[in-house]
Protein backbone atom coordinates (compact mmCIF):
# COMPACT_ATOMS: atom_id res chain seq x y z
CA UNK A 1 0.00 0.00 0.00
CA UNK A 2 1.55 3.27 -1.28
CA UNK A 3 1.95 5.67 1.65
CA UNK A 4 0.31 8.42 -0.33
CA UNK A 5 -2.86 6.63 -0.16
CA UNK A 6 -3.45 6.93 3.35
CA UNK A 7 -1.61 10.27 4.29
CA UNK A 8 -3.58 13.03 5.78
CA UNK A 9 -4.96 15.32 3.38
CA UNK A 10 -5.89 17.49 6.31
CA UNK A 11 -9.64 18.70 5.17
CA UNK A 12 -11.41 19.38 8.31
CA UNK A 13 -13.98 16.17 9.37
CA UNK A 14 -17.44 17.05 9.69
CA UNK A 15 -18.36 17.92 13.07
CA UNK A 16 -19.50 14.47 14.77
CA UNK A 17 -22.14 13.71 16.92
CA UNK A 18 -20.30 11.50 18.75
CA UNK A 19 -16.63 11.20 19.01
CA UNK A 20 -15.04 7.81 18.50
CA UNK A 21 -13.65 5.79 21.25
CA UNK A 22 -9.58 5.36 21.21
CA UNK A 23 -8.00 3.21 23.63
CA UNK A 24 -4.10 2.85 23.82
CA UNK A 25 -2.78 -0.15 25.52
CA UNK A 26 0.80 -1.02 26.46
CA UNK A 27 1.71 -5.13 27.23
CA UNK A 28 5.47 -5.94 27.52
CA UNK A 29 6.81 -2.60 26.03
CA UNK A 30 9.52 -0.35 26.94
CA UNK A 31 7.58 2.45 26.64
CA UNK A 32 8.91 4.24 23.32
CA UNK A 33 5.62 3.41 21.61
CA UNK A 34 3.68 5.51 24.08
CA UNK A 35 6.36 8.04 23.33
CA UNK A 36 5.77 8.31 20.08
CA UNK A 37 2.08 9.33 20.21
CA UNK A 38 3.41 12.33 21.86
CA UNK A 39 5.70 12.73 19.50
CA UNK A 40 2.94 13.60 17.20
CA UNK A 41 3.75 17.23 19.12
CA UNK A 42 0.79 19.49 18.51
CA UNK A 43 -1.07 17.11 16.11
CA UNK A 44 -2.07 15.55 19.28
CA UNK A 45 -4.65 18.25 20.05
CA UNK A 46 -6.06 17.67 16.45
CA UNK A 47 -6.61 13.64 17.22
CA UNK A 48 -7.79 14.37 21.03
CA UNK A 49 -10.51 16.99 19.70
CA UNK A 50 -11.54 14.20 17.51
CA UNK A 51 -11.50 11.34 19.68
CA UNK A 52 -12.31 10.27 23.01
CA UNK A 53 -9.07 8.09 24.70
CA UNK A 54 -11.04 5.60 27.35
CA UNK A 55 -8.14 4.03 28.28
CA UNK A 56 -4.35 5.03 28.53
CA UNK A 57 -2.41 3.50 31.37
CA UNK A 58 0.74 5.62 30.80
CA UNK A 59 -1.18 9.10 31.01
CA UNK A 60 -4.53 8.69 32.32
CA UNK A 61 -6.31 6.82 35.67
CA UNK A 62 -8.66 4.48 34.06
CA UNK A 63 -9.47 0.90 35.55
CA UNK A 64 -9.56 -2.26 33.74
CA UNK A 65 -13.21 -2.52 35.30
CA UNK A 66 -14.29 0.90 33.14
CA UNK A 67 -13.35 -1.14 30.22
CA UNK A 68 -15.13 -4.03 31.48
CA UNK A 69 -18.27 -2.37 31.62
CA UNK A 70 -18.37 -0.94 28.14
CA UNK A 71 -20.57 -2.70 25.61
CA UNK A 72 -18.65 -5.08 23.52
CA UNK A 73 -17.39 -3.18 20.04
CA UNK A 74 -17.69 -0.10 21.69
CA UNK A 75 -14.26 1.26 20.92
CA UNK A 76 -13.43 2.49 17.31
CA UNK A 77 -9.74 1.03 17.51
CA UNK A 78 -7.28 -0.40 20.19
CA UNK A 79 -3.66 0.75 19.30
CA UNK A 80 -2.08 -1.85 21.36
CA UNK A 81 1.86 -1.92 21.70
CA UNK A 82 4.17 -4.33 22.95
CA UNK A 83 5.07 -8.09 22.98
CA UNK A 84 2.23 -10.77 25.09
CA UNK A 85 4.13 -12.58 27.50
CA UNK A 86 1.79 -12.46 30.80
CA UNK A 87 -1.16 -13.96 31.51
CA UNK A 88 -2.47 -10.28 32.40
CA UNK A 89 -1.40 -8.88 28.63
CA UNK A 90 -2.81 -11.73 27.24
CA UNK A 91 -6.22 -11.34 29.34
CA UNK A 92 -6.50 -7.34 28.74
CA UNK A 93 -5.56 -8.16 24.62
CA UNK A 94 -8.62 -10.35 24.57
CA UNK A 95 -11.05 -7.97 26.11
CA UNK A 96 -9.54 -5.02 24.27
CA UNK A 97 -10.01 -7.36 21.15
CA UNK A 98 -13.57 -7.85 22.27
CA UNK A 99 -14.46 -4.50 23.23
CA UNK A 100 -12.76 -2.78 19.95
CA UNK A 101 -13.87 -2.62 16.31
CA UNK A 102 -10.44 -2.70 14.78
CA UNK A 103 -7.19 -3.91 16.62
CA UNK A 104 -4.27 -2.31 15.65
CA UNK A 105 -0.88 -4.20 16.61
CA UNK A 106 0.97 -0.33 16.98
CA UNK A 107 4.60 -0.88 17.02
CA UNK A 108 7.35 -3.34 16.55
CA UNK A 109 6.57 -5.65 19.86
CA UNK A 110 3.05 -5.99 19.04
CA UNK A 111 3.88 -6.78 15.29
CA UNK A 112 6.86 -9.49 15.26
CA UNK A 113 7.82 -10.08 18.98
CA UNK A 114 10.06 -6.99 18.72
CA UNK A 115 12.87 -7.03 21.04
CA UNK A 116 11.18 -9.40 24.14
CA UNK A 117 10.65 -11.52 21.52
CA UNK A 118 14.50 -12.42 21.96
CA UNK A 119 13.63 -14.36 24.94
CA UNK A 120 12.35 -17.14 23.27
CA UNK A 121 15.72 -18.18 23.16
CA UNK A 122 15.68 -18.78 26.65
CA UNK A 123 13.21 -20.84 29.24
CA UNK A 124 11.02 -19.11 31.67
CA UNK A 125 13.39 -20.47 34.03
CA UNK A 126 16.17 -19.25 32.94
CA UNK A 127 14.97 -15.40 32.81
CA UNK A 128 13.70 -15.92 36.50
CA UNK A 129 16.74 -17.48 37.74
CA UNK A 130 19.12 -14.69 36.10
CA UNK A 131 16.42 -11.75 37.34
CA UNK A 132 16.26 -12.27 40.60
CA UNK A 133 19.40 -14.69 41.58
CA UNK A 134 22.26 -14.65 39.36
CA UNK A 135 22.06 -10.91 37.54
CA UNK A 136 25.14 -9.01 38.49
CA UNK A 137 23.20 -6.39 39.70
CA UNK A 138 20.79 -8.90 42.01
CA UNK A 139 21.24 -8.65 45.70
CA UNK A 140 19.02 -11.23 46.76
CA UNK A 141 20.45 -13.93 49.59
CA UNK A 142 17.35 -15.70 50.39
CA UNK A 143 16.62 -16.09 46.01
CA UNK A 144 13.23 -14.77 46.98
CA UNK A 145 11.19 -14.89 43.17
CA UNK A 146 8.27 -12.57 43.01
CA UNK A 147 4.71 -15.64 44.05
CA UNK A 148 2.01 -15.75 41.87
CA UNK A 149 -0.10 -16.02 44.94
CA UNK A 150 0.70 -14.34 48.63
CA UNK A 151 -0.80 -14.12 51.62
CA UNK A 152 -0.27 -10.88 53.43
CA UNK A 153 -2.47 -9.36 56.41
CA UNK A 154 -5.63 -11.24 55.25
CA UNK A 155 -4.95 -10.57 51.67
CA UNK A 156 -4.26 -12.29 48.69
CA UNK A 157 -2.69 -10.60 46.42
CA UNK A 158 -2.24 -12.31 42.83
CA UNK A 159 0.87 -11.47 40.43
CA UNK A 160 0.37 -12.46 36.46
CA UNK A 161 2.10 -15.22 35.37
CA UNK A 162 4.55 -15.33 32.67
CA UNK A 163 4.10 -17.07 30.26
CA UNK A 164 6.82 -19.71 28.64
CA UNK A 165 6.87 -18.41 25.02
CA UNK A 166 6.87 -14.35 23.93
CA UNK A 167 4.20 -13.68 21.72
CA UNK A 168 3.16 -11.37 18.88
CA UNK A 169 -0.57 -9.45 19.25
CA UNK A 170 -1.32 -11.12 16.09
CA UNK A 171 -0.65 -14.83 17.51
CA UNK A 172 -3.00 -14.15 20.73
CA UNK A 173 -5.79 -12.43 19.30
CA UNK A 174 -6.81 -11.62 15.82
CA UNK A 175 -5.22 -8.17 14.40
CA UNK A 176 -6.60 -5.54 11.78
CA UNK A 177 -3.74 -3.54 10.93
CA UNK A 178 -0.03 -3.32 11.79
CA UNK A 179 1.37 -0.12 12.55
CA UNK A 180 5.48 -1.00 12.33
CA UNK A 181 8.80 0.60 13.81
CA UNK A 182 10.53 0.55 16.93
CA UNK A 183 8.90 3.25 17.35
CA UNK A 184 6.34 3.92 14.53
CA UNK A 185 7.60 7.12 13.14
CA UNK A 186 4.86 10.32 13.95
CA UNK A 187 4.43 10.31 9.93
CA UNK A 188 3.29 6.30 10.04
CA UNK A 189 1.74 7.02 13.28
CA UNK A 190 -0.58 10.47 11.98
CA UNK A 191 -1.04 8.23 8.52
CA UNK A 192 -2.82 5.12 10.32
CA UNK A 193 -5.03 7.93 13.23
CA UNK A 194 -5.99 9.63 10.10
CA UNK A 195 -7.22 6.43 7.86
CA UNK A 196 -8.91 5.31 10.58
CA UNK A 197 -10.49 8.23 11.57
CA UNK A 198 -11.70 9.14 7.62
CA UNK A 199 -12.73 5.57 7.31
CA UNK A 200 -9.95 5.31 4.36
CA UNK A 201 -8.23 1.86 5.57
CA UNK A 202 -6.65 -0.30 3.60
CA UNK A 203 -7.55 -4.25 2.75
CA UNK A 204 -7.83 -6.07 6.51
CA UNK A 205 -4.52 -7.36 8.03
CA UNK A 206 -2.14 -4.60 6.34
CA UNK A 207 1.03 -3.23 7.23
CA UNK A 208 0.59 0.77 7.38
CA UNK A 209 3.78 1.30 5.54
CA UNK A 210 4.73 1.22 1.71
CA UNK A 211 5.32 -2.40 0.52
CA UNK A 212 8.60 -1.79 -0.59
CA UNK A 213 12.13 -2.21 0.64
CA UNK A 214 13.68 0.44 2.59
CA UNK A 215 16.94 0.89 0.32
CA UNK A 216 13.75 2.49 -2.35
CA UNK A 217 14.08 5.55 0.27
CA UNK A 218 17.32 5.42 1.66
CA UNK A 219 19.64 8.57 0.93
CA UNK A 220 22.78 6.46 0.41
CA UNK A 221 20.91 4.64 -2.79
CA UNK A 222 22.80 5.58 -5.17
CA UNK A 223 26.15 4.04 -3.50
CA UNK A 224 24.55 0.72 -3.34
CA UNK A 225 26.88 -1.46 -5.86
CA UNK A 226 25.06 -3.87 -8.04
CA UNK A 227 26.99 -6.93 -7.09
CA UNK A 228 27.83 -6.70 -3.53
CA UNK A 229 30.77 -9.33 -2.51
CA UNK A 230 31.47 -9.64 0.61
CA UNK A 231 35.11 -10.51 1.80
CA UNK A 232 34.19 -9.05 5.75
CA UNK A 233 31.68 -8.55 7.73
CA UNK A 234 32.10 -5.59 10.22
CA UNK A 235 30.09 -4.02 12.85
CA UNK A 236 29.40 -0.27 13.18
CA UNK A 237 31.69 0.26 15.74
CA UNK A 238 34.63 -1.84 14.49
CA UNK A 239 35.58 0.82 11.96
CA UNK A 240 35.26 4.51 10.56
CA UNK A 241 32.05 4.71 8.23
CA UNK A 242 32.09 6.93 5.32
CA UNK A 243 28.98 8.37 5.77
CA UNK A 244 27.75 8.80 2.34
CA UNK A 245 28.29 4.94 1.22
CA UNK A 246 26.03 2.11 1.37
CA UNK A 247 26.33 0.25 4.48
CA UNK A 248 26.37 -2.88 2.44
CA UNK A 249 29.32 -1.64 0.38
CA UNK A 250 31.31 -1.10 3.62
CA UNK A 251 30.78 -4.80 4.85
CA UNK A 252 28.04 -3.85 7.42
CA UNK A 253 25.36 -6.08 7.65
CA UNK A 254 22.63 -3.78 6.95
CA UNK A 255 18.75 -4.65 7.08
CA UNK A 256 17.28 -2.15 4.41
CA UNK A 257 17.37 -4.68 1.18
CA UNK A 258 14.39 -6.86 3.58
CA UNK A 259 12.80 -4.00 5.64
CA UNK A 260 9.41 -2.35 4.96
CA UNK A 261 9.86 1.54 3.82
CA UNK A 262 9.01 4.37 5.24
CA UNK A 263 10.85 5.92 8.19
CA UNK A 264 12.60 7.67 5.39
CA UNK A 265 15.43 5.93 6.68
CA UNK A 266 15.62 7.32 9.98
CA UNK A 267 19.04 5.11 11.08
CA UNK A 268 20.97 5.44 8.16
CA UNK A 269 20.34 9.24 8.46
CA UNK A 270 21.36 8.77 11.92
CA UNK A 271 24.46 6.76 10.53
CA UNK A 272 23.51 3.46 11.78
CA UNK A 273 22.43 0.41 9.67
CA UNK A 274 18.83 -0.82 9.86
CA UNK A 275 18.57 -3.53 11.84
CA UNK A 276 15.11 -4.39 10.54
CA UNK A 277 12.44 -2.86 12.93
CA UNK A 278 9.59 -2.49 10.56
CA UNK A 279 9.47 -6.08 9.87
CA UNK A 280 9.65 -8.00 6.12
CA UNK A 281 7.86 -7.08 3.00
CA UNK A 282 4.66 -8.80 2.32
CA UNK A 283 6.46 -11.26 0.26
CA UNK A 284 8.54 -12.15 2.72
CA UNK A 285 7.69 -15.41 5.34
CA UNK A 286 10.53 -14.93 7.52
CA UNK A 287 12.49 -11.82 8.27
CA UNK A 288 15.62 -13.27 9.43
CA UNK A 289 16.08 -16.26 7.22
CA UNK A 290 15.57 -13.96 3.99
CA UNK A 291 18.01 -11.54 4.80
CA UNK A 292 20.23 -14.18 5.34
CA UNK A 293 19.53 -15.94 2.42
CA UNK A 294 20.34 -12.00 0.87
CA UNK A 295 23.40 -11.50 2.08
CA UNK A 296 24.95 -14.65 2.84
CA UNK A 297 24.74 -15.79 -0.81
CA UNK A 298 27.15 -12.92 -2.20
CA UNK A 299 30.49 -13.90 -0.26
CA UNK A 300 33.06 -13.83 -1.96
CA UNK A 301 35.36 -16.86 -1.11
CA UNK A 302 33.73 -19.99 -2.79
CA UNK A 303 35.67 -22.32 -0.51
CA UNK A 304 34.22 -24.00 2.83
CA UNK A 305 37.15 -22.35 5.55
CA UNK A 306 37.08 -19.05 3.55
CA UNK A 307 33.22 -18.69 3.49
CA UNK A 308 33.24 -19.58 7.20
CA UNK A 309 35.93 -17.29 8.42
CA UNK A 310 33.47 -14.30 6.82
CA UNK A 311 30.16 -15.57 8.41
CA UNK A 312 32.31 -15.30 11.62
CA UNK A 313 31.92 -11.85 10.71
CA UNK A 314 28.41 -12.20 12.09
CA UNK A 315 28.87 -14.20 15.54
CA UNK A 316 24.95 -13.68 17.19
CA UNK A 317 23.21 -14.63 13.53
CA UNK A 318 19.70 -14.70 15.77
CA UNK A 319 20.21 -11.55 17.68
CA UNK A 320 21.02 -10.30 13.84
CA UNK A 321 18.71 -11.41 11.92
CA UNK A 322 16.03 -11.67 14.04
CA UNK A 323 15.96 -8.50 16.07
CA UNK A 324 12.61 -8.24 15.95
CA UNK A 325 11.26 -10.63 14.48
CA UNK A 326 12.20 -13.65 16.31
CA UNK A 327 8.53 -14.53 17.82
CA UNK A 328 7.07 -14.13 14.60
CA UNK A 329 9.60 -16.15 12.46
CA UNK A 330 9.32 -20.10 11.20
CA UNK A 331 9.92 -21.27 14.21
CA UNK A 332 8.85 -18.88 16.68
CA UNK A 333 11.28 -20.36 19.93
CA UNK A 334 14.02 -22.29 20.18
CA UNK A 335 12.71 -25.90 19.83
CA UNK A 336 14.57 -27.93 22.38
CA UNK A 337 13.46 -25.69 25.41
CA UNK A 338 10.75 -26.98 27.56
CA UNK A 339 8.20 -25.47 29.02
CA UNK A 340 6.97 -25.87 32.95
CA UNK B 1 1.43 -34.09 6.82
CA UNK B 2 -0.51 -36.81 8.13
CA UNK B 3 1.35 -38.48 11.17
CA UNK B 4 0.46 -41.78 9.56
CA UNK B 5 3.39 -41.39 7.04
CA UNK B 6 6.82 -41.75 9.26
CA UNK B 7 5.48 -45.04 10.58
CA UNK B 8 6.33 -48.38 9.38
CA UNK B 9 3.75 -50.57 8.98
CA UNK B 10 4.28 -52.16 12.62
CA UNK B 11 4.04 -48.62 13.67
CA UNK B 12 7.52 -47.31 14.47
CA UNK B 13 8.75 -44.31 13.86
CA UNK B 14 10.70 -43.65 11.06
CA UNK B 15 12.36 -40.44 9.54
CA UNK B 16 10.70 -37.87 7.53
CA UNK B 17 13.21 -35.98 5.66
CA UNK B 18 12.52 -33.73 2.77
CA UNK B 19 15.43 -33.32 -0.48
CA UNK B 20 15.61 -30.37 -2.44
CA UNK B 21 17.38 -31.71 -5.91
CA UNK B 22 18.52 -29.48 -8.30
CA UNK B 23 17.27 -30.66 -12.25
CA UNK B 24 20.48 -30.94 -14.11
CA UNK B 25 22.60 -32.87 -11.26
CA UNK B 26 21.12 -34.37 -8.16
CA UNK B 27 17.31 -34.99 -9.59
CA UNK B 28 19.15 -36.86 -12.63
CA UNK B 29 21.12 -38.72 -10.27
CA UNK B 30 18.61 -40.03 -8.39
CA UNK B 31 16.70 -40.45 -11.68
CA UNK B 32 19.34 -42.84 -12.65
CA UNK B 33 19.93 -44.52 -9.69
CA UNK B 34 15.73 -45.36 -10.34
CA UNK B 35 16.03 -46.61 -13.54
CA UNK B 36 19.07 -48.53 -12.52
CA UNK B 37 17.16 -50.54 -9.96
CA UNK B 38 19.11 -49.08 -6.89
CA UNK B 39 17.45 -49.34 -3.51
CA UNK B 40 17.46 -47.33 -0.84
CA UNK B 41 15.43 -45.64 1.94
CA UNK B 42 11.92 -44.74 1.06
CA UNK B 43 12.23 -41.85 3.60
CA UNK B 44 12.91 -38.96 1.43
CA UNK B 45 10.31 -37.14 -0.04
CA UNK B 46 12.29 -35.63 -2.97
CA UNK B 47 11.63 -31.53 -4.46
CA UNK B 48 13.01 -31.25 -7.70
CA UNK B 49 14.03 -27.12 -8.31
CA UNK B 50 16.23 -26.13 -10.95
CA UNK B 51 19.11 -25.25 -8.86
CA UNK B 52 20.93 -25.31 -5.79
CA UNK B 53 20.53 -21.88 -5.59
CA UNK B 54 16.92 -21.93 -5.69
CA UNK B 55 16.70 -23.41 -2.14
CA UNK B 56 15.71 -20.58 -0.07
CA UNK B 57 16.41 -20.70 4.03
CA UNK B 58 12.99 -20.61 4.46
CA UNK B 59 12.12 -23.68 2.38
CA UNK B 60 14.07 -25.39 4.48
CA UNK B 61 12.84 -24.13 8.14
CA UNK B 62 9.07 -24.24 6.62
CA UNK B 63 10.19 -28.10 5.81
CA UNK B 64 11.18 -28.29 9.60
CA UNK B 65 8.19 -26.45 11.10
CA UNK B 66 5.90 -28.71 9.27
CA UNK B 67 7.06 -31.93 10.81
CA UNK B 68 10.41 -32.86 8.28
CA UNK B 69 13.13 -34.81 10.65
CA UNK B 70 15.67 -34.03 8.33
CA UNK B 71 16.46 -31.62 5.37
CA UNK B 72 18.76 -32.75 1.81
CA UNK B 73 20.26 -30.33 0.05
CA UNK B 74 21.84 -32.26 -3.68
CA UNK B 75 23.60 -29.59 -6.35
CA UNK B 76 26.12 -29.98 -8.59
CA UNK B 77 29.52 -29.81 -8.04
CA UNK B 78 31.55 -26.75 -7.59
CA UNK B 79 32.48 -25.25 -10.85
CA UNK B 80 29.54 -27.78 -12.36
CA UNK B 81 26.52 -25.61 -11.99
CA UNK B 82 24.17 -25.03 -14.52
CA UNK B 83 23.67 -21.22 -13.69
CA UNK B 84 27.86 -21.13 -12.68
CA UNK B 85 27.28 -20.11 -9.73
CA UNK B 86 24.18 -20.94 -7.57
CA UNK B 87 25.94 -23.69 -5.78
CA UNK B 88 28.19 -21.21 -4.12
CA UNK B 89 25.48 -19.09 -3.42
CA UNK B 90 23.71 -22.53 -1.68
CA UNK B 91 26.54 -23.24 -0.45
CA UNK B 92 27.20 -20.16 1.63
CA UNK B 93 23.60 -19.87 2.99
CA UNK B 94 23.70 -23.30 3.81
CA UNK B 95 27.09 -22.77 6.27
CA UNK B 96 25.14 -19.81 7.61
CA UNK B 97 21.95 -21.78 8.26
CA UNK B 98 23.48 -24.66 10.01
CA UNK B 99 24.62 -21.85 12.91
CA UNK B 100 21.24 -20.53 12.90
CA UNK B 101 19.47 -23.74 13.33
CA UNK B 102 22.18 -24.96 15.99
CA UNK B 103 21.21 -21.64 17.36
CA UNK B 104 17.17 -22.25 17.18
CA UNK B 105 17.79 -25.78 19.06
CA UNK B 106 17.82 -27.92 15.96
CA UNK B 107 20.68 -30.80 15.62
CA UNK B 108 22.83 -29.41 12.70
CA UNK B 109 23.23 -32.89 11.15
CA UNK B 110 19.45 -32.65 10.32
CA UNK B 111 20.33 -30.49 7.51
CA UNK B 112 22.78 -31.99 5.03
CA UNK B 113 24.25 -30.52 1.79
CA UNK B 114 26.08 -32.62 -0.73
CA UNK B 115 27.47 -32.25 -4.60
CA UNK B 116 26.29 -35.23 -6.46
CA UNK B 117 26.22 -34.96 -10.14
CA UNK B 118 24.27 -36.65 -13.26
CA UNK B 119 26.12 -40.16 -13.42
CA UNK B 120 26.44 -40.35 -9.14
CA UNK B 121 23.16 -42.49 -9.04
CA UNK B 122 25.16 -44.75 -6.51
CA UNK B 123 25.98 -41.48 -4.54
CA UNK B 124 22.47 -40.37 -4.66
CA UNK B 125 21.52 -44.03 -2.83
CA UNK B 126 24.63 -44.17 -0.24
CA UNK B 127 23.71 -40.38 1.03
CA UNK B 128 20.06 -41.06 1.09
CA UNK B 129 20.82 -44.24 2.81
CA UNK B 130 23.65 -42.18 5.51
CA UNK B 131 21.19 -39.92 5.68
CA UNK B 132 17.91 -41.79 7.25
CA UNK B 133 20.77 -43.79 9.33
CA UNK B 134 21.90 -40.28 11.17
CA UNK B 135 18.50 -38.79 11.67
CA UNK B 136 17.32 -42.34 13.54
CA UNK B 137 19.76 -41.58 15.92
CA UNK B 138 18.74 -37.93 16.64
CA UNK B 139 15.46 -39.33 16.68
CA UNK B 140 11.87 -37.71 15.54
CA UNK B 141 12.19 -33.81 16.01
CA UNK B 142 8.32 -32.79 15.56
CA UNK B 143 7.96 -29.54 15.79
CA UNK B 144 4.28 -29.45 14.96
CA UNK B 145 3.80 -31.21 18.20
CA UNK B 146 6.04 -28.68 20.24
CA UNK B 147 3.66 -25.96 18.54
CA UNK B 148 1.04 -27.60 20.04
CA UNK B 149 2.35 -27.84 23.58
CA UNK B 150 3.50 -24.07 23.60
CA UNK B 151 0.35 -22.85 22.49
CA UNK B 152 -1.32 -24.66 25.99
CA UNK B 153 -0.71 -21.85 28.01
CA UNK B 154 -2.62 -19.82 25.71
CA UNK B 155 -5.83 -22.58 25.92
CA UNK B 156 -5.56 -22.40 29.44
CA UNK B 157 -6.33 -18.67 30.03
CA UNK B 158 -8.83 -18.39 27.57
CA UNK B 159 -10.75 -20.95 29.48
CA UNK B 160 -9.96 -18.48 32.37
CA UNK B 161 -10.87 -15.56 30.84
CA UNK B 162 -14.60 -16.89 29.09
CA UNK B 163 -15.63 -18.07 32.73
CA UNK B 164 -14.89 -14.92 34.44
CA UNK B 165 -16.31 -12.91 31.65
CA UNK B 166 -19.47 -14.96 31.94
CA UNK B 167 -19.87 -14.54 35.75
CA UNK B 168 -19.29 -11.20 35.63
CA UNK B 169 -21.58 -10.79 32.62
CA UNK B 170 -24.59 -11.34 35.32
CA UNK B 171 -23.95 -8.57 37.83
CA UNK B 172 -24.67 -5.07 36.68
CA UNK B 173 -22.35 -2.62 38.45
CA UNK B 174 -22.64 1.07 39.21
CA UNK B 175 -19.59 1.79 36.86
CA UNK B 176 -21.03 0.52 34.13
CA UNK B 177 -21.28 3.84 32.82
CA UNK B 178 -17.53 4.15 30.96
CA UNK B 179 -15.32 6.75 31.38
CA UNK B 180 -14.05 8.69 28.77
CA UNK B 181 -11.61 11.72 28.42
CA UNK B 182 -14.20 14.36 28.82
CA UNK B 183 -15.59 12.68 31.75
CA UNK B 184 -12.68 10.99 34.02
CA UNK B 185 -11.32 13.91 35.87
CA UNK B 186 -14.16 16.10 36.37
Amino acid sequence: MPLALITPNLKPLKPLMFKPKVAFYWCASCGGCEETVVDLAEDILGVVEKVDIVLWPVAMDFKYKDVEAMPDKSILATLLNGAIRSTEQEEMARLLRRKSQYMIAYGACAHLGGIPGLANQFTREHILKFNYEDGPAMANEKKTRPQLVTEENGRTPRLPALTNVVRSLDQVVEVDYYVPGCPPTPKITRAAVTALLENRLPPKGSVIAPDIALCDECPRKATKPANISFREFKRPHQALMDPQKCFLAQGVVCMGPSTLSGCEAACISGGMPCTGCFGPTSRVRDQGLKIMSSLCSNLEPKDEQGISAVLQGIPDPIGTFYRYGLARSLLRRKVNLPTD
Amino acid sequence: MSDSTNKTPDGKWTPRIVAFFCNWCTYTAADLAGVSRMKYASNIRVIRLMCSGRVDPQFVVDAFAKGADGVLIGGCHPNDCHYVEGNYKCLRRYQMLKRMIADMGIEPDRLRLEWISAAEGEKVRRVVNEMVETVKQLGPLNIPCKFEEWDKEMEALAGHVAHSQSAAGAACPDHAKPQTAQTAHV
